[in-house]
């Protein structure tokens, strides 16, 4: 027991302590917490844009279509680069567009932090728009017509009945995208980023010893997931109170 | 007299799949200032759909409709500031589950007619009282009855100071116990001169209530009268068939 307990004491100095490499896993994890962040950031500012154009296209394109003219073609053009976005973004693997974004279309970029924020979050922005339309969409269209008929312009009742309700029917699912998004981070380490996944590896490469290192960041992973999940379950029960 | 008009109806049609489905096949009528007019008519005869057509939830194929000397079918016309002036109250109730039944009747009057929160509150409380659920005021929809629901929608509406009430089968959805509740509510309105357009099944609410009755089938107006004609004398056949169902 004692000497299992030894050998396990020197894996750790092995792999975390000697030539500081414990500091690897700080830097990794820093670096995966920030790309998960902005990709948040910018997946949730994409989703918004892209499911107002979706559903405001399926809602109103009877009357749009009724009036005509320039605002028609503009909202068809529109609603039509949304779905271009969808297809091209949900239809690929998000590695591949990791290393477009990387060698192709910021090619000429330093800055790889920025790049990898950028990749993840237009990817992620595709998932959060259709989460975003089917919870728009989920909301019973008598909602909508009773926010109508009060005298609500499309925008108001959108705001003020729609998105509430939309918010609270989509968190669990929504959570769920953001808990990918943190793991899917660790591909980055394909364009050379040491995120918390790399630093793990590195250390394996290093000192040839393969269990400490990884089961430390498949740990680290797990415990930032259950703490996100706890949130949104806090989050997700405030929200409840309201109605009952 | 036709001063005297609030909504004027003329040749209103809506075709679905271009001109396969004819909801509504050229309806003509006018609603004047103080009238309750009651539509009857089978399911599928187009009365919802002529309803929903009155504050445009429904878009009119042609035809047009005035309301208050404004042609509201015309696409230039502001249609958000017309609603304003027409409560509408719906099958399901269609209340907002996420807020109180204060907030429910308060956020239009605050969000579009810029009321202070206080004056917009005070008025509510006094509608609520009305319709004796004063003691509902913080309670959440979920909290309701069916029957507690559509009293509160119907002064939900009514907060905003309405020219018009619309019904769109406002009891069709209640427990039968429940009916009488909402019933009451809206004869109180009707005798309080509140202009008022009613979808119902409820012949007894028709007879009691109306001062014109409409029949419709097939997306046209069969017959209209008093209840009186209309119920005692009916003239045509469609409407002797339907009645001879339903009372």
């Amino acid at each position: 027991m004692a000497e299992w307990f030894n050998e396990l004491a020197a894996e750790f100095k092995l792999n975390f302590i000697d030539g500081d490499r414990w500091k690897w896993l700080v830097q990794g994890l820093g670096n995966t917490l920030l790309i998960t962040f902005f990709a948040t950031l910018i997946g949730i500012i994409i989703g918004i844009l892209v499911a107002a154009v979706r559903s405001t296209y399926d809602k109103n394109s009877e009357s749009f279509a009724a009036r005509g003219g320039f605002s028609w073609l503009l909202m068809r053009l529109v609603n039509g680069i949304c779905n271009l976005y969808l297809t091209v973004i949900r239809g690929t693997p998000m590695v591949v567009q990791l290393l477009i974004m990387y060698f192709v279309i910021f090619a000429s970029s330093t800055n790889d932090r920025l790049v990898a924020c950028i990749a993840f979050g237009v990817n992620s922005g595709a998932y959060v728009a259709e989460i975003f339309r089917g919870g728009i969409m989920s909301i019973d269209n008598g909602q909508f017509e009773a926010g109508r008929a009060l005298g609500f312009n499309y925008v108001q009742t959108m705001i003020f009945i729609i998105t509430p309700q939309m918010f609270k029917a989509v968190l669990p699912t929504l959570c769920n995208e953001f808990i990918v998004l943190l793991k899917e981070t660790s591909v980055a380490g394909y364009v050379g980023m040491m995120d918390l996944t790399k630093a793990g590896d590195l250390i394996r490469g290093r000192t040839f010893s393969a269990f400490m290192p990884l089961f430390a960041v498949a740990l680290i992973y797990l415990v930032m997931v259950v703490i996100l999940t706890k949130c949104v379950g806090i989050l997700e029960k405030r929200l409840r109170k309201n109605e009952r | 007299m036709s001063d005297n008009v609030l909504i004027r109806v003329r040749d209103l049609k809506k075709y679905y799949n271009g001109d396969a489905i004819k909801a509504l096949d050229g309806i003509t009528t006018d609603i004047v200032h103080g009238e309750v007019v009651v539509v009857i008519g089978p399911s599928g005869s187009g009365k919802s759909t002529f309803l929903r057509s009155l504050n445009l939830l429904e878009l009119p194929t042609s035809g047009s409709i005035e309301f208050d000397g404004a042609e509201i079918t015309d696409p230039k016309t502001d249609i958000n500031l017309h609603r304003q002036k027409m409560g509408m109250v719906f099958q399901h109730f269609n209340l907002f589950p996420h807020m109180t039944v204060l907030r429910n009747m308060t956020l239009a009057p605050i969000k579009l007619l810029k009321k202070p929160e206080a004056e917009a509150q005070e008025k509510a409380r006094e509608l609520l009282r009305r319709v004796g659920l004063a003691d509902r005021a913080e309670a959440y929809p979920s909290q309701l009855s069916g029957g507690q629901k559509q009293r509160i929608a119907i002064v939900r509406a009514l907060c905003m100071d309405p020219e018009v009430m619309l019904f769109d089968e406002p009891t069709s959805a209640l427990d039968p116990e429940m009916v009488g509740e909402v019933l009451e509510v809206m004869k109180e309105l009707a005798q309080m001169g509140m202009t008022m357009v009613v979808v119902t099944h409820e012949m007894g609410f028709a007879r009691e209530v109306a001062s014109r009755v409409i029949f419709m089938d097939g997306g046209q107006i069969l017959e209209e009268g008093t209840p009186e004609e209309v119920f005692d004398h009916p003239k045509c056949d469609r409407l002797k068939t339907f009645l001879s169902k339903v009372l």
